[in-house]
């Protein structure tokens, strides 16, 4: 917009400043639920201020200036707000749009010269309605990625059950990136425990194809390499139907159904004998 | 170039590869250790890796070269001390170190050496390694 135009907007923006920010507040209003009206009140304000001092400060209003930096934080830190409480990208931007409706309201289309700013005006609403949702989506996407590093992190327990015996409960779908901070942090454990034996409990892993028990294979050898032994725990009569269905064969490796078995497998090969003790009479 | 030190424990010999296995070295450690083997009957023979950061082909088939060897002149091999990141790395390379036994650690190799609890487990798996050739 050229230093003529932008300063019109500046005349425009203060001479119907409580008209417009009452327009544009119930024009926001109206677009999102959830949100209380003084909070609302509040971000359009903090908004129209922002646009002001842009205004101000530039001479000419251009949404990637210098002089526009507040105005981007404004709307960068309504934006991440917005996504992070769960509202959508159009009602995000819905909140920035809802200025050009009410400048429509003020202006006088008749009027040619008027007409003219209105489509200047209309142009920079457009690039700050783009970039509010180019934060949004970023802002999502690091809510993603955040959220999936968690789950790797939650989800992969290495658990010790006994002297020279750790367990590995793997819970949901096991994909490549999964199973290889599984396998390193099996293995970096095998190493500080100096245990000879891993029990690995699939449980919670809803489904086996042969992708999966590649990657569990995989694990198992590694264990070898190292010289740990691997029991393979856990596994469902569905999962035995589909592992046999599938031809997938786990060679040599010991197969347990539950934990308690493994665990007792592991015991024995340690060379621990498991005995129940009679009750005492009394 | 100096030379892998091959140490002797009562019947096993201990050998400690601290250094990369360069092109020489790898066949002049075969041949010390057949000669050791020889000159002291000894029944086993462990090699410690654990201070072996990268493993590649060419070591891991020295490895399984040396456990030959040492089969043949009845003696079993035990390699100890694998990194985790070794292992995987021989893992995604298909190497699985045909004909050798493993243990994390030196003294849960002698304890596999003779017999011991951990030997156990593993044990068809232990018996196809020694009768592979």
């Amino acid at each position: 917009m050229d230093a003529a135009t932008t300063a019109r907007f500046g005349a425009l923006l203060r001479g119907h400043h409580d008209g417009l920010l009452k327009d544009w507040t119930a024009r926001v209003m109206g677009g999102l639920h959830g949100l209380s009206e003084a909070e609302l009140g509040r971000q359009v304000e903090e908004l129209y201020a922002a646009l002001l001092t842009a205004v101000d400060e530039g001479g000419t209003l251009d949404v990637g200036g210098p002089a526009s930096a507040e105005l981007r934080a404004v709307l960068a830190e309504l934006s991440r707000q917005r996504a992070q409480q769960g509202f959508t990208s159009t009602e995000t931007v819905t909140s920035v749009y809802a200025l050009k409706e009410a400048v429509t309201e003020v202006l006088d289309t008749n009027d040619a010269q008027q007409l003219r700013d209105f489509v200047a005006y209309s142009a920079l609403i457009d690039q700050l309605g783009l970039f509010t949702v180019e934060v949004y989506a970023r802002a999502r996407e690091e809510l993603i990625s955040d959220q999936a590093e968690q789950l790797l992190e939650l989800s992969t327990p290495v658990v010790k059950l006994w002297d020279g015996v750790v367990a590995v409960p793997l819970i949901g779908t096991l994909d490549s990136a999964r199973a290889q901070v599984v396998m390193e942090r099996l293995l970096q454990t095998l190493v500080d425990t100096g245990s000879p034996y891993a029990i690995i409990d699939i449980t919670g892993v809803p489904a086996v194809d042969t992708q999966v028990a590649q990657h569990i294979l995989r694990t198992v050898v590694a264990a070898r390499l190292m010289g740990a032994d691997c029991v393979i725990s856990g596994i469902r009569p569905q999962i035995a139907q589909t592992i046999v269905m599938l031809g997938i064969e786990f060679g040599d490796i010991v197969t347990k159904a539950s934990l308690a078995d493994a665990l007792l497998h592991t015991l024995r090969a340690g060379g621990y004998e498991v005995v129940r003790r009679p009750p005492r009479d009394a | 170039m100096q030379r892998v030190p091959v140490l002797r424990l009562g019947d096993v010999l201990l050998v400690s590869i601290q250094v990369d296995l360069a092109d020489e070295l790898a066949p002049w450690l075969q041949e010390d250790l057949a000669d050791e083997i020889v000159a002291t009957g000894a029944r086993a023979v462990l090699i410690d890796i654990s201070a072996l950061e990268v493993v590649d082909s060419f070591t891991g088939r020295t490895l399984s070269t040396i456990a030959a060897v040492s089969r043949v002149l009845d003696a079993e091999t035990v390699v100890v001390g694998m990194r985790p990141a070794v292992a995987i790395t021989l893992v995604e390379l298909g190497l699985t170190l045909h004909g050798v036994r493993t243990a994390l650690t030196v003294e849960l190799g002698l304890a596999v050496l003779h017999g011991g609890p951990t030997a156990s487990l593993a044990a068809p798996a232990a018996d196809d390694l020694r009768a592979s050739p």
